[in-house]
């Protein structure tokens, strides 16, 4: 089957070695990462996370999504969803796998990972992150090879798929709820110490998700002209509106919160955030060019006219995932680090090496995707 | 009613029995919400060590205590922000007491250099995160120790410990060794570490290399859980502060003040 995935036009092949080459200059820097260390990304001893855990934690939101596609075709039978559930599936899978690299990119001794396994330690969220994300995986990746199978044989979906099919649900809710607690449970991180966190990472994921899928499925039908049901792309954007708009909203909250309560612990990320902090600012910029993309994103979409226009509504679902995407990853994550429990400012800036690693590794990701897609397409086309 | 009552009794074991088997609110949960401490009988321990950090002895200028450790215990000098690694510093005092008005508080000052390294915490937040037990505290005395073999570098801890405590070999540590101490393992790259409170000496009942070392008597060692011993003399006969006490860690280091 998945050979059929590998079948397409020359656009297609210069597109998946294009793909290659990029891995193949992340995997170029990883090397020298194992070589040479940590020491060569912009992470130091007061911003321990960067930019690998940042891409982590948005692409679990994008992955937990799939649900968002799951639950109006196999709860409330929305028939619509009926050729657009496979992708979520399928994007699912692809973010993981991702999430799974971007993880072990981050690690200081990756060929010990296996450790978490060999000394398992229940009191520890990301033990527990590591099981949901590998059963989610697995659950997606099974559920929609066996969907396509059986589109292309013509059978019925085997019987103990759908027992799968409504485990993968609260899974999903599962996936994003503990990757929020990775940071929500830690004493002195005060951006991080809300309890809004985990509802704030599924509205995030509920946006940026359908976000992603609905430019992907563009590309596709542009590409390889393959449409999917208009009513569900309709249906598709209305989700990623609401989710965006909660989204927002829980932001706000958090704003609230912090300036009402005047605690200024919960006030300065949030102040080098959006204004900055002791003369330093570097993330300003893009914490405003979110703020503003996903307002206006947000606005423009609530017209059913702008809906309805493709473009309007492809450059609507861009701005919104960029948004999320500064947001959930570079925001949060390396915010959380500022000030630094001694309460200084230390900022970060990307190298060269981790950005090349870290574009090697969504590359890994598109590619695995595209082939998924395109076997998906060309199964039902022979069909 | 009887007949209902019955039944939601035996609801009710039937619940609880599953519950049990999956494992809530047994031992797993007693292990997932114990604050890093993976036996109960550890609180009960009669050695809980701990330091006293004497601010208005303790000399400005003065890094005695920390070039002693350092060079005891390996740790590199990468001349790196970034790369820093470092178990006990000087750091001023507006950045281990962040919540005091230095204007009116005035026992000591803002910019006045103050000791810190690990706190060896009674509810270690680091020891909770870890998901290899890498770090863990020691049941007989308390100590926060570091695997450095078995510690992956995923960083969870130095995201945990709200006092900045722990540092990361990013670069190759034995290259930011100036002179070699072949008494104690030098670090891989890719793992963190910390103060240790030289752990390999005490248990021959030596005080730690950064009390040895300090002509002023700054430091005091000691059992915090020996009501006669010496630190909790002076923590009896001395207003003394903890960092952060608010976040409920239980710092083992104390300043008098």
């Amino acid at each position: 089957m998945i050979e059929k995935g590998f079948k397409g036009n020359n656009f297609y092949k210069i597109w998946l070695l294009g793909l290659a080459l990029v891995a193949a200059n992340g995997i170029y820097f990883y090397m020298r990462q194992l070589d040479e260390g940590l020491g060569i990304t912009g992470m130091s001893r007061d911003i321990s996370w960067g930019f690998y855990i940042s891409n982590f934690t948005f692409l679990v939101g994008v992955a937990a999504s799939a649900v968002m596609l799951v639950i109006p075709y196999y709860l409330h039978h929305y028939k619509k969803f009926d050729k657009v559930v496979i992708f979520g599936e399928w994007l699912a899978v692809g973010a993981v796998l991702m999430c799974g690299l971007f993880i072990m990119a981050d690690m200081g001794q990756p060929q010990r990972a296996f450790n978490i396994l060999l000394h398992p330690t229940p009191g520890s969220v990301l033990f527990w992150d590591m099981n949901v994300l590998t059963g989610y995986v697995a659950i997606n990746f099974v559920v929609g090879w066996n969907t396509l199978k059986s589109e292309q044989s013509g059978l019925k979906l085997p019987g103990w798929v759908k027992p799968l099919v409504f485990i993968s649900i609260p899974w999903a809710v599962g996936i994003h709820t503990v990757t929020a607690f990775l940071y929500a449970g830690l004493p002195g991180r005060h951006l991080w110490l809300t309890a809004i966190m985990a509802p704030r990472f599924l509205a995030s994921a509920f946006a940026s998700g359908p976000a992603f899928l609905l430019i992907l499925l563009h590309v596709v039908k542009k590409t390889t002209r393959y449409e999917v049901e208009p009513d569900a792309i309709s249906t598709l954007s209305k989700i990623m509106i609401y989710g965006m708009i909660v989204n927002i909203f829980f932001y706000s909250m958090e704003f609230f919160t912090a300036f009402y309560s005047n605690i200024p612990d919960h006030k300065e990320t949030l102040q080098y955030l959006f204004f900055g902090l002791d003369g330093h600012d570097k993330l300003v910029p893009w914490v405003r060019t979110s703020a503003v993309l996903g307002i206006i994103g947000v606005i423009m979409l609530l017209f059913k006219k702008v809906r309805q226009t493709e473009g309007l509504l492809i450059l609507g679902a861009l701005l919104i995932f960029i948004s999320t995407y500064i947001d959930k990853g570079m925001a949060l994550v390396i915010g959380g680090f500022i000030p630094s429990t001694l309460g200084e400012v230390t900022e970060y800036t990307i190298t060269y090496p981790e950005l090349s690693i870290s574009l090697g590794i969504w590359a890994i990701g598109f590619f695995t995707i595209s082939v998924f897609f395109k076997m998906t397409i060309n199964i039902r086309r022979s069909i | 009613m009887k007949l209902n009552n019955e039944v939601n009794r035996k609801e009710f074991l039937k619940l609880s029995g599953v519950a049990a088997l999956l494992g809530f609110g047994g031992p797993l949960a007693f292990k997932i919400y114990a604050s890093g401490e993976f036996d109960a009988a550890e609180s009960n321990s009669k050695v809980r060590y701990g330091m006293a950090v004497d601010t208005r002895k303790c000399k400005e200028g003065c890094t005695d205590c920390a070039s002693a450790c350092h060079l005891k215990h390996n740790v590199p000098d990468h001349k790196s922000k970034k790369n820093e690694i470092k178990w006990i510093w000087k750091e001023p005092a507006k950045h281990l007491f962040q919540d005091r008005d230095y204007n009116i508080e005035a026992e000591f000052s803002a910019d006045m250099p103050f000791l810190t390294l690990c706190n060896h915490c009674k509810n270690p937040s680091c020891v909770r995160v870890c998901p290899t037990q890498a770090t863990w505290k020691r049941k007989d005395d308390g100590i926060v120790m570091m695997d450095y073999h078995r510690c992956i570098g995923c960083r969870f801890c130095m995201a945990a410990c709200p006092y900045g405590s722990r540092s990361f070999n990013y670069a190759e540590p034995r290259k930011g060794i100036a002179k070699l101490n072949p008494d104690f393992p030098t670090r891989t790259r890719g793992v963190v570490e910390k103060c240790n409170f030289c752990e390999e000496i005490i248990g021959t009942g030596k005080n730690p290399y950064c009390v040895q070392s300090c002509k002023e008597g700054a430091l005091t060692f000691g059992n915090l859980n020996d009501p006669d011993s010496e630190i909790r003399k002076l923590l009896k006969n001395n207003p003394s502060i903890k960092r952060k006490a608010g976040l409920g860690t239980e710092p083992s280091v104390f300043y008098l003040v």
